[in-house]
């Protein structure tokens, strides 16, 4: 093993020593006849599995008046369904020894499985029997209803800083409805869900050929692809229905919203600027990636350096691409979020300047030596972090398979990390001028307790 | 390859496999440091956790605050290096170390690609040995800590929490787990290069390795990089925790609030104890999964609330039963009947033999799938250590699981899950939930702690990026996620 290389070395030095070569972990795709794509990742390094089905539907999807419609109908396909009754789902996949969940995206709507490998097929029968249909009944929307009035409670309206930013800044930026509105939803929409608008919802979205099956972890090829087809070879075929186009302009001069969250004890802003499409222009989108990074990750990081170390203007600093701090599972539109935590009186106009003045040394001024080489042998190691899980990995091949028809992305993200220039940040840091920045800003309420 | 037609049946498990305990090295080095190290090559990456002993004798509140404040600035800089310093050189082999402290241990943590783990131990070694608490950074630092306690204070998660150690746990260590603020403001330099010179030793401390690694080379990158750190210093024994008395209902007063958080604690024991694998079962069919009693009642029947949660905390000091659930303020008292039912019910009748062996199937699995990556070895090796145990007691621990029988486990419910032993705490809107709860039980109404307390300062003004609208399994309780 070689050692790192000391700060200051070249580039091609720090690529070979600090990033690991890509790893070729081996993938097998196809397609099942009712349009079902199918990604397996065999790895049999410990005996567990995870098992991920992701349908092409998210926020952006739902309709006007229906906010938070596809986090509420990601909640009933948990319901029951044609060959499993209501709590069936949790029981058998834990009675494996097993976990579960599912999650709704702006883009996408995930369930997943991770379990001990000799419950893969269980695991498969059981995605494979709410694919085909989930029970859709008034007196599980209504239950389901409440429990997701409770989620938001707990994690929005009973805390302070609830839904900061990611619910909060999207309206700021974007004009249209898919990009700009609450993914939550709000207790009107929720409570207005028939039994109707779900079972129109399940036809048109969560078609088999709308959706990517990814198995990951500790079994044989042959094996599992008999037994995907066994399971889901007969689920109907229902092709995906045309992806609307989410587009919309860049916003031209600058824009800033605040309000005031009555729990918050301190001001807090974030600010959001668009970046380059992720599916379509990656080449270009890559640097902003590493950019956020370079700005925020960890102490030796240029917004950390200044706002908290030095200037002590700020208590904390975030930044990364993407509402939901997904740079690889996120389509256009999409931005770069810097977001921070200031302390007791402090002003956000203040912060914004240096913010500015901070991101313009980037794009006048360039990095320092080691500075790109260090901030993407930190990101190499998050990302191959991640694919240590077998259910993560599954997730990953599954969206991006769905999203970019290329399942191993993930194993090539160090190399091509590796490959952003610093010429490339700087350019991407260039473009975050004031007129392009949507921010939206909290305003402590004094903090009733 | 034909596909079924027709009403479907549940496919069989296929035979388990076996759980495997990975490769490993251990040396206890002549400074008293312990080092494990655990191979596991799936990724070219390597976690790192060094956990010191930093329990008290005595209930103290400004031990914890210059604890608190001690781990936010251990890595602000040495002799040599500065703050980013530290963190460049991390970060140029992709690496990461932050610390932590609760009642029991400090913890550093981090991890890095694989061919780095001599620069992580060594940046570590230098901080461990000459960490010098700048004047500046501790300022900075301590500043920031004062912010995150004032925003902890308006976090319902946090404030119930501080409740609950006080009456769990009275003038116990454990009572006070999270710094005032009265106690971070006057400290400095001085206080805190006192406290590592008196408690950062590595007497009694593990430093665990889990990663793409040779487990023997490990050992000896380790000792190179530690075996002169300097062997001084006693840890402190923390006392046994006092056994639970119960009492009226504790209803915290926070107006406004649009739920209630609800808290009850019941005796527990520790892994070693020969009820643990019977009550793990017990706790299981009572709350401690998705598919429990409490969980489909109150949540999947009842819709009161999103996520309860059942779980046994395991302290060195003794191991205790948290019930967690945040339940719509109008329904507060019904969610207290109902959880006295379930827990009534089991302790009085014992479970269903189905009920049990699905719960003891995830049982199991939980075991599988906690050793199956790199970060979870670690975590599991680190709290195993601290209570003198190794990786292989999850053979043992999984034979117990797979023995324990249907009488063991109605009899630890019994023991272990009776109401009539529970303490509880509710945090929410008294004026609107004081009378319903009073029809159940007497209650004693407090109001809010007052003084600044926190419990995890890194987690607490920072939120992750991101926030999805997620589901089922953040009601997921058992999965060895602590």
């Amino acid at each position: 093993m070689s050692t790192p290389p000391p700060a200051g070395r070249s580039r091609e030095a720090a690529s070979l020593h600090g990033v690991p070569a890509t790893q070729q972990l081996p993938l097998e795709r196809f397609t099942l006849d009712n349009g079902l794509r199918v990604v397996l990742a065999p790895d049999r390094s410990a005996p567990v599995v995870g098992v991920a089905v992701v349908y092409d539907v998210g926020i952006r999807s739902e309709p006007v008046g229906r906010t938070g419609f596809a986090h509420l109908f990601e909640h009933l396909m948990f319901q029951g369904s044609a060959n499993l009754e209501k709590l069936a789902h949790f029981r058998h996949v834990q009675g494996s020894g097993g976990t579960f969940n599912g999650s709704t995206h702006l883009d996408y709507t995930d369930y997943y499985e991770m379990l001990p490998s000799n419950a893969l097929e269980r695991a498969l029968f059981l995605e494979a029997d709410r694919m085909r249909g989930p029970r859709l009944t008034e007196e599980n929307l209504r239950n389901q209803v409440d429990v997701v009035k409770e989620e938001i409670r707990v994690n929005v309206l009973n805390r302070p800083y609830g839904g900061f930013p990611w619910l909060k800044l999207p309206p700021v930026l974007f004009e249209t409805f898919p990009n700009a509105h609450d993914g939550y939803g709000s207790f009107d929409d929720l409570e207005a869900a028939t039994v109707a608008d779900a079972a129109e919802f399940f036809e048109r979205y969560y078609a088999a050929g709308n959706a990517v099956l990814a198995v990951a972890g500790d079994f044989d090829v042959d094996r599992a692809a008999q037994l995907v087809q066994r399971h889901f070879g007969d689920v109907p075929a229902r092709p995906a229905p045309p992806r609307p186009d989410f587009a919309e302009p860049d916003i031209t001069s600058e824009r800033r919203q605040s309000y005031v969250d009555k729990l918050a004890p301190l001001p807090a802003f974030a600010s959001a600027w668009r970046v380059p499409d992720p599916i379509t222009d990656f080449a270009a989108y890559l640097p902003y990636v590493v950019l956020a990074e370079v700005l925020t990750d960890g102490d030796a990081s240029r917004l950390v350096r200044r706002l908290v170390q030095t200037d002590r203007i700020a208590t904390s600093v975030g930044g990364y691409v993407s509402f939901m701090g997904e740079a690889f599972d996120v389509r256009d539109p999409t931005a770069l979020l810097l977001q921070a935590h200031l302390p007791p009186g402090g002003s956000v106009d203040r912060v914004l300047t240096v913010v500015a003045e901070e991101i313009d040394r980037v794009a006048q001024d360039g990095l320092e030596p080691g500075e790109l080489e260090r901030t993407v042998a930190r990101m190499s190691t998050h990302l191959l972090r991640d694919t240590d899980t077998v259910l993560q990995r599954a997730l990953q091949c599954a969206v991006h398979e769905q999203q970019r028809g290329n399942p191993g992305l993930s194993y090539e993200l160090p190399a091509r990390l590796a490959e952003v220039t610093e010429e490339q940040v700087r350019a991407a840091a260039a473009t975050l001028s004031s007129n392009r920045r949507a921010t939206v800003e909290v305003v402590p309420g004094g903090g009733m307790q | 390859m034909t596909t079924i037609v027709g009403p479907r049946e549940l496919p069989p498990l296929e035979e388990t496999r076996p759980l495997v305990v990975p490769p490993s090295a251990e040396r206890t080095l002549a400074n008293g440091l312990t080092v494990i190290a655990i191979e596991r090559h799936s990724v070219p990456l390597v976690e790192v956790r060094l956990r010191l002993p930093f329990g008290r004798a005595v209930l103290d509140p400004p031990f914890v605050a210059r604890a608190a404040l001690m781990s936010q600035t251990l890595f602000s800089g040495t002799a040599t290096m500065s703050t980013v310093d530290i963190a460049a050189a991390l970060q140029s082999v992709g690496g990461a170390l932050s610390a932590g402290v609760d009642a029991d241990r400090l913890l550093i943590s981090g991890n890095g690609l694989a061919s780095g783990l001599g620069r992580i131990l060594s940046v570590l070694s230098e901080v461990l040995r000459g960490a010098t608490f700048p004047e500046q950074e501790v300022a900075t630092e301590r500043a920031r800590l004062l912010d995150r306690i004032q925003v902890a204070q308006s976090q319902p998660s946090h404030l119930v929490r501080v409740a609950l150690l006080r009456r769990m746990y009275g003038d116990h260590p454990y009572g006070v787990q999270s710094p005032d603020a009265a106690d971070v403001m006057p400290l400095g330099t001085a206080e805190l290069v006192e406290l590592h010179a008196q408690r950062v030793h590595p007497a009694g401390a593990v430093l665990v390795i889990v990663g793409d690694v040779d487990a023997a080379a490990a050992l000896d990158v380790a000792e190179e990089a530690l075996g002169s750190w300097d062997g001084a210093g006693a840890a402190e024994q923390t006392p046994p925790i006092p056994p639970l008395r119960t009492g009226p209902v504790v209803l915290v007063d926070r107006p406004g609030s649009v739920q209630s958080s609800l808290r009850l604690a019941l005796p527990a024991v520790g892994r070693t104890h020969p009820d643990h694998a019977a009550l793990q079962l017990a706790n299981l069919i009572f709350g401690g999964y998705f598919s429990s009693r409490w969980v489909e009642n109150i949540r999947e029947a009842k819709g009161y609330t999103y996520s309860p949660h059942s779980v046994i905390e395991h302290s060195i000091a003794g191991s205790s039963l948290i019930l967690s659930a945040d339940v719509a303020t109008e329904v507060t008292a019904a969610a207290l009947l109902e959880t006295w039912y379930e827990l009534g019910r089991l302790a009085n009748i014992p479970p269903a033999p189905e009920e049990l062996e699905q719960a003891r199937q995830y049982a199991l699995g939980s075991l599988l799938l906690g050793m199956s990556t790199q970060a979870g070895l670690a975590g599991l090796a680190t709290t195993y250590a601290a209570h003198g145990l190794r990786l292989d007691y999850l053979v043992e621990h999984t034979a117990r699981l797979a023995a324990a029988t249907r009488e063991e486990v109605a009899a630890a419910a019994t023991t272990y899950l009776a109401p009539a032993k529970a303490v509880a705490v509710v945090l929410g809107d008294a004026e609107r939930v004081a009378g319903p709860l009073a029809t159940l039980a007497p209650v004693e109404r407090v109001p809010v702690p007052a003084a600044g307390t926190l419990e995890a300062p890194e987690d607490v003004v920072t939120p992750p990026p991101t926030e999805p609208a997620t589901t089922e399994g953040s009601a997921e309780p058992g999965t060895g996620r602590a």
